[in-house]
C-alpha cells in the first residue's frame, strides 16, 4: 500500500516536506522547551497571521515566499514586542506572551476577516494558514524550507556551546563574556524561521506544538542534551510526515491537526513508558519500595515476636502474623517472597518462623541498614 | 586606581525599578584575603556580587578589578552562582558543567579539546567527585551540586573567585571539603569572597568580612569589624540569639 502511496508526486513532496519541517522544528524546538519558553512560539506563529494578511493587502499576491516574509517580520515585531515588556517592565513572561499573541491574533483575524468579506476572489485561500494544508506545497517551497532548515540546523551547531552554555546557567556564561542577549536574540530568530516554513504546512494556530511536543517527548527519553535534539528531530519528522500524508490521503482534513494529533500519540507513549522518566516505570518504582518496606517491616516483626517470647525460635501462624501487619494487604504473598529469600521457614504444621540468616538480617535492619 | 586593590568597588547603587537594593556601597577587597559578605535576607548581598561581575547593570558607581574594568580582567575572576540558580534537571553530566568553567578561555565557538577535559577531571577530582564524572546532575544531592559548581570555577583558574552563597544546603562533609579547597586557592595568593550565612563560623573560616545592610555597616579584618555593634548595625534586633558568639 505504502509503495502506491510514495510513488505519489504531490504526496512525495508533502511528506519531504512535513519531514525536513519537523526535523528543523523539532531541533530547534528542544531549546525552546528547555529554556522554558515554550510559549513563546505559540506567541510568535500566532503573530504571524496579520504579516500574512498585510503582506497580500500590500502587494495583492498570494505568492508564498512574500506572504511568509510577511509573517517573518510580524514574527520578529512581536518577539522584540515580548522581549522588551520581559525586560522593562514588571510583567512577568507569560504575561508578556500571552498579551501580545492575543493582540497580534486578533488583529490576524480582523484583516483576515476583512479581506474575505471583498468581493473579488484573489483573496481565497488565505485561510488555508490558519490551520496549514500539505497538499499546496509545491517543489519551490520544499526547496526553501530545506534551505532554511538546514542553515537553521547550521548555526545551532556551530553555536552549541554558547547555547548549551547559556541555557544551562546564563548568568555563569555572562560573567565569562558570552552575551546572553546575543543568544537570547538568534535562538529567537531561528525559531522564528523554523515557524515560518511550517506556516504552510502547520498553520499559526497549532505550529507551535511542532516545536514543543517532539522535545517533550525525547526529554522522556534520554538525559543527554545531543541525543535528545536528535530525538526530537526524528520524532518530528515522523510525526509531519504520517500527519501530512494522512491529510492527503482524507479529502478535506487539515494538515496541522493531523500532524498535531500524531505528535500527541509520540508525547503520551513517551509519558507513560519512557524508562526512568515515564509514569509506568514511577510507579513500578514506587510499588517495589514498598513492597520491600512492608518485607522490612514484616521481617522486624517475627523479630519482636521472638524476642517478646524470650528468644524462644517459636513459629506463628500467618493469621497472627497478620494482626500485627495492619498494612499489608496479603501477608501470604509477603511471607512467601520472604521464604524465597530464605528468610523465614515453614515448620511441618504450616506455621511461620525466622531461618538463621533470617534474624541476621533483621539485627541488621534494625541498626538501620537496608533491604 | 590602586593596584593593589584585589576589588576596588565605589559609590555603587543598584536599584531594581525604583527600589534600591544597594546604596552607595564602597568596598575595597585586598589582594590574597578570604572575606565574607554577611548581612541579613534582603540586604544585597547576591545583588553586590552580581553588580561586581556586571551581571546587573550599577544605577551609579564604578567597579575596578585589579585596578581595571571587569570587562578586560574578565578572565581572572571566577563565579560560583546560588546553586539554586539553574535547573538541576537539565540533560547534562557533570564533566559537561565542569567543562563549563573553560568556555570563557576558549571563547565563541571554539569546543574544549583534551586539554580541558583534563582540567575539568583534575577539578573534579579536587572536589571529591571522580566516581560522578559522567553521573547525570539530577542525580546529585545538593552537596554535591555545589561540588560541581565549585570545580567548574576551579577549572576557571582565576585570581579572584565571587561565590554566592556557597554553603547553603549542604553537608557538613561537603562545607569541611570545600572550605579548605577555598583555603588552599588563598593560600596559593588567591583572593575569595563569598556571601557567607552562618555568622558562628566567620572568624574560623574568613580573614576579612563585610556587613551589608543595603548600605555597607563595616569592612575589613574580621578581628577589627566582625564586632557586636556593628553586627547589631547590620541585623537590627535580629542578633541577639548570636551575641556571646560574635566575638
Amino acid at each position: 500500500m505504502f509503495d502506491g502511496i510514495f510513488s505519489d508526486y504531490t504526496l512525495r513532496i508533502v511528506s519531504l516536506g512535513a519531514a525536513l519541517l519537523g526535523i528543523t522544528s523539532g531541533a530547534l524546538g528542544s531549546f525552546a522547551v528547555l529554556r522554558k519558553q515554550s510559549l513563546l512560539g505559540d506567541s510568535i506563529s500566532h503573530a504571524a497571521l496579520p504579516g500574512i494578511v498585510l503582506a497580500f493587502m500590500i502587494t495583492g499576491s498570494k505568492n508564498s515566499f512574500i506572504l511568509l516574509i510577511g509573517a517573518a517580520i510580524a514574527g520578529w515585531i512581536a518577539t522584540t514586542f515580548i522581549l522588551s515588556i520581559i525586560r522593562n517592565t514588571r510583567i512577568t513572561s507569560d504575561g508578556a506572551q500571552g498579551t501580545i499573541l492575543s493582540v497580534f491574533f486578533g488583529l490576524g483575524l480582523l484583516l483576515l476577516t476583512y479581506v474575505q468579506s471583498k468581493p473579488n476572489a484573489a483573496q481565497a485561500g488565505l485561510d488555508k494558514y490558519l490551520f496549514g494544508q500539505a497538499a499546496a506545497l509545491l517543489p519551490e517551497d520544499i526547496k526553501s524550507s530545506a534551505i532554511l532548515g538546514g542553515l537553521s540546523i547550521i548555526i545551532m551547531i556551530i553555536i552549541w556551546k554558547e547555547l548549551k552554555l547559556l541555557t544551562f546557567d546564563p548568568d555563569f556564561g555572562q560573567s565569562l563574556g558570552f552575551s546572553s542577549k546575543l543568544i537570547d536574540y538568534l535562538i529567537t530568530a531561528l525559531i522564528v524561521i523554523a515557524i515560518v516554513t511550517g506556516l504552510q504546512t502547520v498553520g499559526v494556530i497549532l505550529m507551535s506544538s511542532m516545536l514543543i511536543a517532539p522535545a517533550a517527548a525525547a526529554r522522556q527519553w534520554t538525559n543527554k542534551l545531543g541525543s535528545m535534539v536528535i530525538l526530537s528531530s526524528i520524532f518530528g519528522a515522523i510525526a509531519g510526515i504520517f500527519g501530512a500524508v494522512i491529510s492527503c490521503i482524507i479529502p478535506n482534513l487539515p494538515t496541522g491537526p493531523s500532524i498535531v494529533l500524531s505528535l500527541t500519540a509520540i508525547v503520551i507513549l513517551s509519558l507513560l513508558f519512557a524508562p526512568d522518566r515515564g509514569v509506568i516505570s514511577s510507579m513500578i518504582k514506587r510499588y517495589n519500595n514498598r513492597f520491600d518496606f512492608s518485607l522490612q517491616k514484616l521481617l522486624l516483626t517475627l523479630w519482636n515476636l521472638e524476642k517478646k517470647h524470650g528468644g524462644e525460635k517459636r513459629a506463628h501462624d500467618s493469621l497472627t502474623i497478620s494482626f500485627t501487619q495492619p498494612g499489608i494487604k496479603n501477608v501470604n504473598t509477603a511471607l512467601l517472597a520472604l521464604e524465597q529469600k530464605g528468610w523465614v521457614k515453614k515448620d511441618p504444621k504450616g506455621n511461620w518462623l525466622l531461618s538463621e540468616e533470617g534474624r541476621i538480617k533483621a539485627i541488621n535492619i534494625e541498626k538501620g541498614e537496608t533491604l | 586606581m590602586d593596584k593593589n586593590w584585589a576589588i576596588d568597588a565605589e559609590d555603587i547603587t543598584i536599584a531594581y525599578h525604583d527600589k534600591p537594593v544597594i546604596w552607595d556601597v564602597d568596598m575595597q577587597v585586598p589582594k590574597g584575603v578570604m572575606m565574607a559578605i554577611i548581612g541579613p535576607n534582603g540586604a544585597g548581598k547576591s545583588t553586590l556580587i552580581k553588580g561586581l561581575l556586571g551581571l546587573i547593570p550599577l544605577t551609579a558607581g564604578d567597579v575596578k578589578v585589579f585596578g581595571e574594568s571587569y570587562k578586560k580582567v574578565r578572565k581572572k575572576v571566577g563565579y560560583v552562582p546560588q546553586r539554586t540558580a539553574v535547573d538541576w534537571d537539565f540533560p547534562t553530566t557533570v564533566l559537561d558543567v565542569v567543562l563549563m568553567g573553560t568556555y570563557g578561555r576558549l571563547g565563541w565557538v571554539k569546543r574544549p579539546r583534551k586539554e580541558e577535559i583534563i582540567l575539568a577531571h583534575e577539578a573534579i577530582e579536587k572536589v571529591g567527585m571522580s566516581e560522578f564524572a559522567n553521573r547525570q546532575i539530577s542525580q546529585l544531592s545538593g552537596g554535591q551540586q555545589q561540588r560541581v559548581f565549585l570545580a567548574r570555577a576551579l577549572t576557571q583558574n582565576a585570581e579572584i573567585y565571587l561565590m554566592d552563597e556557597p554553603f547553603q544546603g549542604v553537608d557538613a562533609t561537603t562545607e569541611r571539603a570545600i572550605i579548605s579547597i577555598l583555603k588552599e586557592l588563598k593560600n596559593s595568593g588567591k583572593t575569595v569572597i563569598a556571601v557567607h550565612h552562618d555568622l558562628q563560623t566567620v572568624p574560623d573560616y574568613f580573614d576579612w568580612v563585610t556587613l551589608l545592610n543595603v548600605r555597607r555597616i563595616a569592612g575589613g579584618p574580621v578581628k577589627e569589624v566582625f564586632t557586636k555593634e556593628n553586627l547589631r548595625k547590620a541585623y537590627g534586633g535580629r542578633i541577639s540569639f548570636l551575641e556571646d558568639k560574635s566575638e
